[in-house]
């Protein structure tokens, strides 16, 4: 019998038997391309420079897990693209010119203390882009404070320095950053478009909501930690930002500004270290986002999403287990009249 | 946006059941010898009624009950009695079974027939549902009479009837829907009349028009019967799904559906059921779907209870070159085959043959990285994440505390992970350390 013959064959698992597509792989790597929009405006307004800083942070990302993988003989992991992704959006956070050094130890400490020492991709804590920039700030306060002018046209290798407008409307008052841009509609559109002094990769809101549209297309990421993270800076830079009282603020500087963007659709939506329940996850954003004009209205720094999120990466943990997921047929306890 | 009845979250798998939905059922070949499992039901094994060397008639029964839980076994071939000894079955256990083999003659003891079955009281149906030895066809197998015969304290006021069939590739439930739509729905009249329910809803996902529209052809002549189009999504088959999708009501966790007044049958269960009440006929065959690339010729066939699944593949023309995998059942809940060399039971309602490129190994899975995609489709509403990494740590009284015994393993979760981790393992593991 030609059944007999193959039956030896036969594999035996455990069910379901079909499997869908995704893996982790193309989620990192679909993550990867939604960068690509940000990643472009950043070579355009910064130049070359910054192609070189963003690609030495990718490349000392992945050769780091390799190495660090190979060295203590497990399966190499650079194929699923979250390393790539680690120095890419590290890249996208440091400013524009800074020493060779910075991409390598940023990346380093990201890679290796942040994610591979908890055990990898799964079991880090905290985001590691984010360890990665909280080390170069505290450790490099000047070098990862200098800002250089954004021009245009890929040029810019030798650009002056200048500061952003956080730093300016910190420092200075809103006025002044009105002025610096000439007109309000004028800093608007620039901030939109993202021809300001930043980090690399946030200035160009556009262009991240560009690769936000695709992840929310593609269902990677969902509306709740962005939307409740972002809502919560606009709420709170309406109402306590603004200098003649409560509700004088205005949100939209806020929300242009900065690391938002950024850091609400790339950074605080990261799997790993946010909370996986949906409802948690409107907590969390709240949370970062509090935290964020937290440290912006009140803090030493002028800006904050970095350490928000990263403190509240803390706290996934503890939400994931305070939400949970709304069981079917939950049993409601009532109170039982007594008979 | 589809209209159509149905639960919150579920997949959306690949359902490949055009290799099978447009073959008629056809009859199998008499087999040659039959092995028929004592326990193929949930509760307690039947006891042999019979010796080696006994001659049997089809129809005879062969094991009869121990319990109230539990359901006879009747011969489905007329032959003599080779064997009684231990033999594996489709779920992978060694289960005692009766071994038949065929005289060819295919006698059946005399059946009693009923004419005027809708005569027949609510306790005499029970008894012709008992004595035929039917049980859930559906996959659980579990005895019928006894969900005919719910505790006082928990009325019932609905019948369903599960005719979503929404595993992939199977179309037995199709088939049968197609082109029985009487008696099935003659089966659902003498299921209400047992249970005294004046309410009867039959489900059908909407990717089987023609079932349908047989079903509501029949339908619309009965006063209390609703045939209900469901939306296509998996495991809108699941009892609690479909209670749900069609009444609104949310079986209590931990509960049944008895408990919200309502008892769901599988159509196939409602078409034995019409078979024993009007012809005497106990459950000795059934609709089985032989599917998938993996198989040469597919087909919809009545198969004898006890037919070894060999014997069934090969009338459909054997395996084609690169198979790799047998499961019986469908591809989200079924049990992968070591040999094929075990028997069609009352519960199998597929053979499904999967070839290499179909085949995704378990073996490389990763680390959980929490994208929450488990959550968002568990149709009962657990963290299948976090049950997995308290079960894959060892944590496995903590995973009680996240309604580990609400899973009831339907695979959505595996389904849909993209570090491909061995969900319904990780559900299984935790289950067999602790107690519910």
């Amino acid at each position: 019998m030609a059944t007999e013959a193959k039956a030896h064959e036969l594999i035996v698992s455990v069910s379901p038997h079909v499997r869908g597509k995704e893996t982790v792989a193309r989620i990192m790597w679909t993550v990867n391309l939604s960068l690509l929009p940000a990643f472009i405006m950043s070579v355009w307004y910064f130049g070359p420079l910054a192609a070189y800083v963003t690609g030495l942070c990718i490349a000392t990302a992945v050769l780091a897990e390799h190495i660090y993988q190979t060295s203590l003989k497990k399966k190499t992991t650079i194929g699923d693209g979250s390393a790539f992704l680690t120095g890419l959006l590290l890249g996208l956070n440091l400013p524009p010119s800074v020493p060779f050094f910075i991409p390598i130890i940023g990346s380093l400490i990201a890679v290796i203390i942040a994610k591979l020492i908890f055990g990898g991709l799964g079991y880090n804590i905290f985001n590691p882009a984010f360890i990665g920039r909280a080390f170069l700030l505290i450790s490099f306060p000047k070098l990862l404070t200098t800002w250089s002018e954004p021009t245009a046209q890929f040029v810019a290798l030798d650009a002056k320095t200048t500061a952003t407008p956080l730093g300016i409307l910190k420092e200075e008052g809103i006025a002044r950053l009105v002025e610096v841009f000439g007109d309000k509609t004028e800093l608007y559109m620039s901030l939109l478009v993202g021809h300001r002094a930043g980090s690399l990769g946030e200035t160009s809101v556009i262009a991240l909501l560009i690769g936000a549209a695709l992840l929310l297309y593609r269902g990677y990421i969902t509306w709740h930690i962005p939307f409740s993270f972002i809502a919560t800076v606009g709420v709170m830079a309406w109402a306590l930002g603004g200098d003649s009282g409560l509700f004088t603020g205005d949100p939209l500087i806020h929300l242009f500004s900065g690391g938002l963007m950024l850091g609400a659709f790339f950074m605080a939506t990261d799997y790993v270290t946010c909370p996986s329940v949906r409802k948690g996850q409107i907590i969390f954003g709240i949370g970062c986002g509090a935290i964020t004009m937290l440290i912006r209205l009140k803090g030493g720094f002028p800006e904050g999403v970095m350490f928000a999120v990263l403190l509240m990466n803390c706290f996934a943990p503890l939400i994931d287990r305070g939400v949970k997921s709304e069981l079917f047929g939950a049993v409601r306890k009532k109170k039982e009249p007594k008979t | 946006m589809s209209k159509a009845a149905t639960f919150e979250r579920g997949i959306h798998p690949a359902y490949h059941k055009e290799l099978a939905s447009g073959k008629a059922i056809s009859q199998a070949a008499l087999p040659k010898r039959i092995v028929v499992p004592l326990s193929q039901h949930i509760g307690a094994p039947a006891k042999p009624e019979v010796n080696i060397g006994d001659e049997v008639k089809r129809g005879q029964v062969i094991g009869t009950t121990t319990g109230f839980v539990s359901s006879p076994v009747h011969s489905s071939i007329s032959g003599k009695v080779i064997a009684i000894a231990e033999f594996p079955m489709s779920t992978g256990r060694m289960v005692q079974s009766i071994v038949i083999e065929s005289d060819g003659k295919d006698e059946a003891v005399p059946f009693r027939e009923h004419p005027d079955y809708l005569n027949l009281s609510a306790d005499e149906i029970k008894a012709v549902i008992k004595d035929a030895g039917i049980v859930g066809m559906g996959g659980a197998a579990f005895p019928t009479s006894v969900k005919l015969s719910p505790p006082k304290e928990k009325p019932i006021d609905t019948v369903i009837l599960n005719g979503a069939e929404c595993e992939p590739y199977l179309t037995a439930d199709h088939r049968l829907m197609a082109e029985h739509p009487k008696a099935v729905v003659e089966g659902l009249k003498l299921i209400m009349k047992s249970l005294g329910v004046r309410e009867g809803h039959i489900g059908i996902e909407e990717n089987k028009p023609d079932a349908i529209e047989a079903m509501k052809a029949v339908a619309s002549g009965e006063e209390n019967i609703t045939v209900w189009p469901l939306e296509i999504k998996y495991p809108q088959g699941a009892e609690k799904m479909l209670i749900k999708a069609i009444k609104g009501r949310e079986v209590p966790s931990k509960g049944l559906p008895m408990d919200v007044g309502a008892v769901v049958q599988n159509v196939g269960t409602a078409f034995a059921v019409y078979e024993a009440a009007r012809f005497g006929k106990p459950l000795i065959e059934r609709v089985v779907t032989v599917t998938g690339s993996g198989i040469k010729e597919p087909a919809n066939m009545m198969v004898r209870i006890g037919t070894l699944m060999s014997e069934v593949i090969e009338q459909c023309g054997g395996l084609v070159e690169g198979a790799v995998k047998v499961i019986s059942g469908g591809p989200m809940m079924g049990f992968a085959q070591w040999t094929l060399d075990v028997p069609v039971v009352k519960g199998t309602s597929g053979i499904l043959v999967l070839s290499q490129d179909e085949y995704i190994s378990y073996d490389d899975y990763s680390a959980c990285i929490r994208c929450g995609s488990c959550i968002d489709v568990c149709p009962m509403g657990l963290n299948p994440s976090m049950l997995s990494i308290l079960s894959e740590k060892g944590f496995f009284e903590e995973a009680k505390e996240y309604n580990l015994f609400d899973c009831f393993e339907c695979g959505s979760c595996a389904f849909v992970c993209p570090a491909k981790r061995p969900m319904v393992q990780f559900m299984r593991l935790a289950k067999s350390q602790v107690k519910p």
